[in-house]
């Protein structure tokens, strides 16, 4: 299968394609199906707002994690793979937000045979406040 | 709020640092489950082939379906074991919020794997912060699968004030 992009493509400076999603309790509740992620304060609006959150219920950092991972993969196709991602949860993620993966490559090395690509990452709101930056590393395939 | 105390890390929760906990197993990964978690997480459009059409993921370099990275086959278990408790120091109510998480990925998992995931306290840490004296709580977990292969370490931050 022909990979979707090498590490000969790629050089620090480059950004990670747009991806996006409006979250409201359609995604959290389908992934809360899956993950068995089942916390009142991501279902319910009273028991958001006790757990501190004035705008009610709020969506799970687990599924920002996914929104990063699945950016990053649709980015590399499938002959090439994610190493590591990391975040830091900086801000709540309200019902009806926009959320958009954005990233950055900051290095494309290689460490042996591996074309090894570091990323900074983040996931930023319809403000375009950063609600969980971090990093990434990928390893893309390599041109014969 | 810890207030009235010098430190949060006591000998009590040293003692805990870098001690392994019991390892559990998954149930066998099912195809089915991968699916159903492709579809939520990449919610409202279709997910890759990747992760359900074996046809197509048999002409990829994994020869057959793999879940997504960050899939969680601990999930729905038929007896429910309560969650231990993260440490506190004796005779304090402290407050956690999730501060973040950083995974590494080995080999990916495909139907029919069981996961072995073992876990422990990686480090303690304190700072001083807007809510006073701040324990920072490292938990990691590593998963391995039935060979013995590296599947994914999970480093946890946990904040409790």
């Amino acid at each position: 299968m022909t990979a979707r992009l090498y590490f000969e493509d790629v050089k620090a400076g480059d950004l990670l394609p747009a991806w996006s999603r409006t979250t409201d309790l359609m995604n959290w509740n389908r992934f809360a199906a899956v993950n068995d992620e089942f916390m009142p304060f991501h279902m319910d609006d009273a028991d958001g707002r006790r757990a501190g959150n004035p705008g009610g219920a709020f969506g799970m950092g687990n599924l920002r994690f996914a929104y990063i991972l699945n950016a990053l993969q649709d980015w590399i196709g499938d002959e090439a793979e994610v190493r590591e991602i990391g975040c830091q949860y900086r801000k709540m993620n309200q019902k009806g937000d926009t959320l958009t993966v954005s990233g950055r490559v900051l290095a494309a090395e290689l460490v042996g045979d591996e074309g090894r690509v570091r990323l900074a990452v983040d996931v930023v709101d319809q403000d375009g406040a950063a609600t969980c930056p971090g990093h990434a590393v990928v390893i893309l395939p390599r041109r014969k | 709020m810890a207030t009235g105390v010098t430190t949060l890390i006591t000998q009590e929760l040293r003692d805990l640092e870098g001690v392994w906990g019991e390892p559990r197993r998954s149930p066998p990964v099912a195809a089915s489950d991968i699916r159903k978690w492709a579809i939520a997480t990449y919610w409202p459009n279709t997910p890759p082939p990747i992760h359900w059409d074996e046809a197509y993921a048999a002409g990829t370099r994994w020869g057959g379906i793999v879940a997504p990275a960050d899939f969680n086959p601990f999930a729905w278990p038929i007896r429910r074991t309560p969650l231990a408790p993260l440490p506190t120091p004796k005779g304090l109510t402290l407050t956690s919020l999730n501060g973040g998480q950083v995974e590494t990925y080995g080999a990916p998992q495909r139907p029919g794997d069981i996961i072995v995931d073992r876990m422990r306290v990686a480090s303690f840490r304190e700072r001083h912060g807007r809510f006073g004296l701040m324990l920072h709580v490292e938990v990691e977990n590593e998963w391995t699968n039935q060979d013995g292969a590296f599947v994914r370490r999970r480093l946890s931050t946990f904040i409790r004030y």
